[in-house]
Order: structure tokens, then C-alpha cells, then sequence
């Protein structure tokens, strides 16, 4: 481990009025480690530009402030970062920043400007790049513990996108499973994530992504459509096939800086026959997500593996690999999606067990999460639910749709029997 | 190859198309062993040509002055306080504009923000404020109020007058790039200041956080209430960041004289009363921001001014005086005329609805104010709105008794 050592002397000038009222001069000196670098280097005016500033957090004037004096004010707020982030840690953390330069107030500015709802419990908190979760590990270790139901930070994470190992799925009731969809997201290593990257790496993504899309055969064969060159035929066929993603105005995600020079470089690829879709540059590098009618959920997640391997090996032919390591797996923007960052699930009809006094406590048990047929944050309609795994973390991909595949046929079984008048209390499952 | 990508080999901006071929080849050859690239190292791999924004859809200040040469010039600048040309421009790359509307499309961080990327800002301002050469002219300053003549309005006419500005404490970043301790630190500097004014000035502060539900719904009904910018041009700029943290509204007594901490600029400074008197509008509005001033000076701070730019602000559109001096005023006979458009531009006026910038006028009232800033000094641009509203007041009193009005001779734009 190499040490930078950096001594230097910030004299207050007529431009420092805090600190000219106490009349002192301020000597630092500060030890820096090779992957994380002291946030204010040596010269002062008109400065040569050594960091990537892309948030508006590389204030230098904020160090002459006590970590006190900057410490937000939480106290309207329930998120995880919230919760966590004390002002001692503030105080550890604040002068840091990843090699790309991302700081501590970079990675909390969208929990800090979203106090949340006292129902719904959000992060509150992203990552710039990879190096984030290893610099701010203070801060994020206890956020992923939180919110990956007690993960620890010596766990390890098991990847296994073999579709052989899924048992079953290919037998769901269509006239109850209308749809089946297996969703996830993909970071490039050495890139910054969609909160700190700058115009020129966003680009870089794309014209990668398209390359390796380009290369896709058979099935998988498709087109590539940048938001910025749309037609407008093409725009109308997306939003029809409730493909077309638009700009975010959620808060959560515009407080955090992914919404910056929209739409450069973001676009959705899609094959011929609409089963397999590929988001460029929208809260992560890419969105990876595979889905079709009725419950062919084995064929779904056979697509989805056999896709994504062949992305991976096309990136890896152009010496680029996807962020992933054995304690986190796949790294992406929020902290929530790391591990398998996926969301396997379908929508089904549910209309009794959904009315069921114990609907809540059987899909808890099951390990499932029940949303409406509009995504996370609307409601079902006409008895129409999306049921998905609520896990992320510490479970595999397979372990993850077999819960699904699991889950919704016991859930099926249920709606039959309520249908016909019959009980269900011996169906009711353990907690998995 | 992706039809897309031919599209973007055909279009007109090569440099962006060229750039992102760049980015990427370089990208592709960069075999990554160490996934911890040092920020000087993607530097190189990124030349500014790979990071120039696309502006093909652009209409504001700032994409007609942008050239992929400036941009190489300035991307790698940074103020004292590591300000960079990318965080000014990001509100204007977010926000295309409207063909009608030209927006500014960038902001400062600092005070230093105006100098360092000058390159970038002396077009804009030029662009802006209709020639003014930052380089070679000076802005003149006047705030004695004793100067203005025919000041007071007909109240049947006249409605309410106003007058607004802005002021930055030196020193401190602007709201786009300040930290929270430094947010709170104008909060305190400028609340601590304003505890310091007497008789009819003398007042109380609001805090946005700490506020009652009586408290905001009064200010509210009275129309002193600020809300979190929703304006995506405000908020590109990051000026919302942390809200409501040190964010509040002050207001003396009589409700005659306004301050807003911490909104889009450090301080916005309004006095304003009902009915026409626009000459003691203006003196408490002189009076009270000398006052600040002295009050703050005691303590060792100070605006920020120069020279060149008179009264530094976020926004490039409100340097120099900062200065809005406006009326709401009835004008039924005169609004329907075709010439009104005219006369207000010979006068170097703007007409706006009542609700502000951006609103539709309700029935035949008009907010009419001035339409420059910079260049004019504060008594100069009030003088001018008191002889324009003078001048339409009897333009409307005319064809009120059937006579006609004449197109005045449109106003000297600069002194040279």
C-alpha cells in the first residue's frame, strides 16, 4: 500500500470570512492512501482539475466547517441511511472520496433531500462506482445489513445462473399466471454508475452495449433504440409494448444525480419477438430483462441466463467484465439490488387469496412480495397481483425464481381451493 | 452495426459523433485488471472532446455560446472551492429550452465562478444583457433614492408597487455549489444582521423548517411564502439540495419589507406596499439594504461586488443591480391596443401576469417592470419605470377621453 503524504498550509484569505472572525491560520497535513485521496489538493486558484467532480459536493469550503456544523438534519426522515448514519460516522467519513472522487455527501444527498415515508422504508443512499462500497463501508455495510434481512459484511453471495438447476416452472397455470418476467441490472467495471458518471463514460456504455446487443443471434437477435433518435413511430410501438422508459421524476432518483444530460446515450434494445429487453442508461448501466404471456417461467429464466452469459462473454471479448465480487455479487446503483439485483415474478389472478386474513403472513413466509400490476408503488386491479421474490441478497438467482416458481403454484393452489368453498389451513407454509 | 448508430453517423455534429467513437475505442483498449481507475487516468481516457454535451436541441444562452474550444479550455478549470464548467452548464445541458422562451441555461458556484470560466460567461452576459462587454465597460451602482423624480403613481391606475433584488455575502459558496454549514452560515450572518434593524424595518424570521401551521398558512394567504423549487431549471442547478435546511423568510413588522434566506440566491431583499408610491418604496428598499450592509460589514463580511458585474448573483440574468422594479397596473384601454407591445419595448419594459414570471395577466391588470439589469444603475432603472408607468398611465387617461397616444422613441441603451 503506497502513502501520499500531503502537507499543506490553506491561509485564510479575504474570501474565508468564517474563519478570518477567528483570526487563525489552518495547518494540515493529511496521510492519504492510494485508493482514497485527501479531497483538497495543494493548489488553490484556477487549479489544474485532479478530481471528477460531478456531484456539487467537492466544496473545499466545507472542511473549514466542524463535521458538526455539516451534519444534515435528519430528523424528519426514516430511511436506512437514516438510520445509520450517525454524526461520529459523519465525522470518520466526510473527508473521503473514491478514486473517481465520489464523497460521503455525494452517496447520502438523495436520502438527505427525500426524509421518506414513515411507511415505507427507502435506502436513502447510492454508489457513484465500485470503490463506494469499499470506502463508505462505515456507512454501507450497516445499510445492507439492514435492508438484506442481517447480512453480514463477511458473508458471501452465491451466483448461479444455470437454468438446468431450476426445478420445475414450466407448468404455471396460465389461466391464473398471465405473465412471468425475470428482471436485473448490470454494472461495467471500471465505468462510474449513472449518479456520477460523466457524459463521455455514459457514452462509452452505450457504444459497448450496442456493440455486444449487435452480436446477438437467434432469438436473441434484435434492435437497438437510442431515446434521442426515436422516431415517432418507434416511440408509440414502445410505449405500447410498455417497453419505453421516460426520463425519472421520482425525486429518489433525480436527487441523485441519474437524470443528468437526458436522454444522451440511454436507450432500450429489445429482440424480434419482444421476450428479451436491455435498458442503456437508466438508474443503472443496463437492465437486463426477460419475460413473456402465461407461466413458462422456466423458459423465461432459461432465456434470461442464456442471454446474459452471452452479454457477459461479448463484454469480456472487448476486456470488459461485469463489477461483481464474492461478498456483494453483482454491484449496482442501489444498494438495494446488489447481490442478484434481480426480481423475478408474474402477474397472477388472486382475487380470493388476495381477500384472505392471512395473505400478508403466507407470502411473508414464502418469502414473496406482492405489488401492482403498474410496478412497485401502484396498486392491483381487477384481483391482478404482481408477485415477486423480496429478497436480493445472500440467496442465488435460481434459489430466487425457485422460490418464485415454489410460491406462486402453492398461491395457485390456494385460489383453487378458496374458488371452491374449501379450506386452506393445511396448505399453509413454513417460513422459508 | 446497430441502425442507430449509422443515424448518429450521418447527423450534423460530428464532434459528438466522433467523440463518442473515441470514448469508446479508447474504452475498449483499456484492459481492466485493477477495477480502481485513478481519477487522472480516466482523465486521459477522456479527452473533453468525449464529454462536449449535445446541444443540437438546445435554446439558451449558454449553448449559443459553447464551442467545443471553450469547452477544452475550461473542463479541467476549477474555482478556489473545486467549482467545475460542468456543474454550471448542467442546468442548461438538462434543460433544452423552449423555441420561444431563451433561457440562460448555466449559473456561477461562487463568486470566482465568473472569472475563472469568463471565457464561457462574457458571451452569455453579452448575449444576455443586450451587448454588455463585461471586459471593457464598468456598471454603475446608485442607491439614493432622493434622486427620483415623479415618483408617486395614480392609485386608480396603480394597484401595488415593488421593488426586488438579490445579494450574495462574499466569501460563502452560492446556492448551486454551497455546503450545508455554509448554507447555515448565511442563515445566521444575514438573520443575526437583520435582528439589527430598527423602527419601521424592525422585524422577525421564519424558519422553513421550524415554522408552525399558523405561522406558513399566514404567510402563505399573505403571499410571502417561498416553496421547494420545482422548477427543473432551479433544481438541475442543485439550488434544492438538503431543503428546507436553512431556509427562511423575514419580514418587518408592516410587511413592507421582505427577505428571503437561502432560495435561489443567498439573499432575495423585496420592499413593496399597496397603491402607487413607488418613490417610498424605493427609499425603504435603499434604506434597508444600506442598513443590512452596514450591519454585516460590523462583522467583517461584505456583498459580493465588483466593478465589472456590479452585484454577483446565481443567476448571470440578475447581475448588476439584481433589480426588478415593477407596478401592477390597470390598463384596460391600453392593453388592447396594438401598439402596447411596442411602446413597453421603446421603454425598456416587460409586461408579466400578476402571478410573476411565466403566469397570464387576469383581466386588464399588468405587472410591468424593467426589462434590464446590468449596465443601469439602480436609480437609472427605477427612474425609467417611473417615467414608463407615467407614460402608460396617460397613454390609457388619453384614449380613456378618445384621443390618441404616440409610440414613444425607443430608450439609450447603454452609456457609453
Amino acid at each position: 500500500m503506497e502513502f501520499h503524504h500531503i502537507h499543506f498550509t490553506t491561509i485564510v484569505n479575504h474570501h474565508s470570512r468564517a474563519l478570518k472572525e477567528k483570526k487563525t491560520l489552518l495547518v494540515c497535513s493529511f496521510v492519504v492512501l492510494k485508493k482514497d485521496f485527501c479531497l483538497f489538493p495543494k493548489e488553490n486558484r484556477h487549479t489544474v482539475r485532479t478530481i471528477m467532480p460531478f456531484g456539487n459536493t467537492h466544496n473545499s469550503m466545507k472542511m473549514n466547517y466542524s463535521a458538526e456544523q455539516e451534519y444534515p438534519d435528519l430528523s424528519q426522515h426514516n430511511n436506512h441511511m437514516a438510520k445509520v448514519l450517525t454524526p461520529e460516522m459523519y465525522a470518520n467519513l466526510r473527508d473521503k472520496q473514491t478514486p473517481s472522487g465520489f464523497t460521503l455527501d455525494d452517496v447520502i444527498q438523495t436520502g438527505v433531500d427525500n426524509p421518506g415515508h414513515p411507511f415505507i422504508m427507502t435506502v436513502g443512499c447510492v454508489a457513484g462506482d465500485e470503490e463506494t462500497y469499499e470506502v463508505f463501508k462505515e456507512l454501507l455495510d450497516p445499510v445492507i445489513e439492514d435492508r438484506h434481512g442481517g447480512y453480514k459484511p463477511t458473508d458471501t453471495h452465491k451466483t448461479d445462473l444455470n437454468p438446468d438447476n431450476l426445478q420445475g416452472g414450466d407448468d404455471l397455470d396460465p389461466n391464473y399466471v398471465l405473465s412471468s418476467r425475470v428482471r436485473t441490472g448490470r454494472s461495467v467495471r471500471g465505468f462510474c454508475l449513472p449518479p456520477h458518471c460523466s457524459r463521455g463514460e455514459r457514452r462509452g456504455i452505450e457504444n459497448l452495449s450496442i456493440e455486444a446487443l449487435s452480436s446477438l443471434d437467434g432469438d436473441l437477435k434484435g434492435k437497438y433504440y437510442a431515446l434521442r433518435n426515436m422516431t415517432e413511430e418507434e416511440q408509440q410501438q414502445l410505449i405500447d409494448d410498455h417497453f419505453l422508459f421516460d426520463k425519472p421524476v421520482s425525486p429518489l432518483l433525480l436527487a441523485s444525480g441519474m437524470g443528468r444530460d437526458w436522454p444522451d446515450a440511454r436507450g432500450i434494445w429489445h429482440n424480434e419477438s419482444k421476450t428479451f429487453l436491455v435498458w442503456v442508461n437508466e438508474e443503472d448501466h443496463l437492465r437486463v430483462i426477460s419475460m413473456q404471456k402465461g407461466g413458462n417461467m422456466k423458459e423465461v429464466f432459461t432465456r434470461f441466463c442464456e442471454g446474459l452469459t452471452k452479454i457477459e462473454s461479448l463484454f469480456k471479448d472487448k476486456g470488459h467484465e461485469f463489477m461483481w465480487n464474492e461478498h456483494l455479487g453483482y454491484v449496482l446503483t442501489c444498494p438495494s439490488n446488489l447481490g442478484t439485483g434481480l426480481r423475478g415474478g408474474v402477474h397472477v389472478k388472486l382475487p380470493n387469496v388476495s381477500k384472505h386474513e392471512k395473505f400478508g403472513e403466507i407470502l411473508k413466509r414464502l418469502r414473496l412480495q406482492k405489488r401492482g400490476t403498474g410496478g412497485v408503488d401502484t396498486a392491483a386491479v381487477g384481483g391482478v397481483f404482481d408477485i415477486s421474490n423480496a429478497d436480493r441478497l445472500g440467496f442465488s438467482e435460481v434459489e430466487l425464481v425457485q422460490m418464485v416458481v415454489d410460491g406462486v403454484k402453492l398461491l395457485v393452489d390456494m385460489e383453487k381451493r378458496l374458488e371452491a368453498g374449501q379450506s386452506i389451513d393445511d396448505l399453509m407454509p413454513d417460513q422459508k | 452495426m446497430a441502425s442507430s448508430f449509422t443515424r448518429m453517423m450521418s447527423g450534423r455534429n460530428t464532434a459528438v459523433v466522433l467523440a463518442s467513437i473515441g470514448a469508446s475505442t479508447l474504452a475498449s483498449g483499456y484492459l481492466m485488471t485493477d477495477s480502481g481507475v485513478t481519477a487522472q487516468e480516466r482523465m486521459k481516457m477522456y479527452p473533453p472532446s468525449a464529454d462536449f454535451p449535445d446541444l443540437r436541441k438546445h435554446n439558451n444562452c449558454m449553448a449559443a455560446a459553447l464551442t467545443p474550444g471553450i469547452y477544452g479550455r475550461l473542463r479541467d478549470k476549477m474555482t478556489p472551492n473545486n467549482w467545475t464548467l460542468d456543474q454550471c452548464i448542467q442546468t442548461g445541458v438538462d434543460n433544452p429550452g423552449h423555441p420561444f422562451i431563451k433561457t440562460v441555461g448555466m449559473v456561477a458556484g461562487d463568486e470566482e465562478s465568473y472569472e475563472v470560466f469568463a471565457e464561457l460567461f462574457d458571451p452569455v452576459i453579452k448575449d444576455r444583457h443586450n451587448g454588455y462587454d463585461p471586459r471593457t465597460m464598468k456598471h454603475p451602482t446608485d442607491l439614493d433614492a432622493s434622486k427620483i423624480t415623479n415618483g408617486t403613481f395614480d392609485d386608480r391606475y396603480v394597484l401595488s408597487s415593488r421593488v426586488r433584488t438579490g445579494r450574495s455575502i462574499r466569501g460563502l459558496s452560492l446556492p448551486p455549489a454551497c455546503s450545508r454549514s455554509e448554507r447555515r452560515e448565511v442563515e445566521r450572518v444575514t438573520v443575526m444582521a437583520l435582528a439589527g434593524l430598527k423602527g419601521d424595518l424592525a422585524g422577525r424570521y421564519y424558519s422553513l423548517s421550524s415554522m408552525t401551521e399558523q405561522e406558513q398558512q399566514r404567510l402563505i394567504d399573505e403571499h410571502f411564502l417561498f416553496d421547494k423549487p420545482v422548477s427543473p431549471l432551479l433544481t438541475s442547478a442543485g439550488m434544492a439540495r438538503d431543503w428546507p435546511d436553512a431556509r427562511g423568510i423575514w419580514h418587518n413588522n408592516e410587511k413592507t419589507f421582505l427577505i428571503w434566506v437561502n432560495e435561489e440566491d443567498h439573499t432575495r431583499v423585496i420592499s413593496m406596499e399597496k397603491g402607487g408610491n413607488m418613490k417610498r418604496v424605493f427609499e425603504r428598499f435603499c434604506k434597508g439594504l444600506k442598513e443590512v450592509e452596514r450591519l454585516i460589514q460590523e462583522r467583517g463580511w461584505e456583498f459580493m461586488w465588483n466593478e465589472r458585474l456590479g452585484y454577483i448573483l446565481t443567476c448571470p440574468s440578475n447581475l448588476g443591480t439584481g433589480l426588478r422594479a415593477g407596478v401592477h397596473v390597470r390598463l384596460p384601454n391600453l392593453s388592447k391596443d396594438s401598439r402596447f407591445s411596442k411602446i413597453l419595448d421603446n421603454l425598456r419594459l416587460q409586461k408579466r401576469g400578476t402571478g410573476g414570471v411565466d403566469t397570464a395577466a387576469t383581466g386588464d391588470t399588468f405587472d410591468i417592470s424593467n426589462l434590464d439589469r446590468l449596465g443601469k444603475s439602480e436609480v437609472e432603472l427605477v427612474q425609467l419605470v417611473v417615467d414608463g408607468v407615467n407614460y402608460l398611465i396617460e397613454c390609457e387617461k388619453r384614449l380613456e377621453r378618445g384621443q390618441d397616444i404616440k409610440v414613444p422613441a425607443p430608450l439609450v441603451q447603454f452609456r457609453r
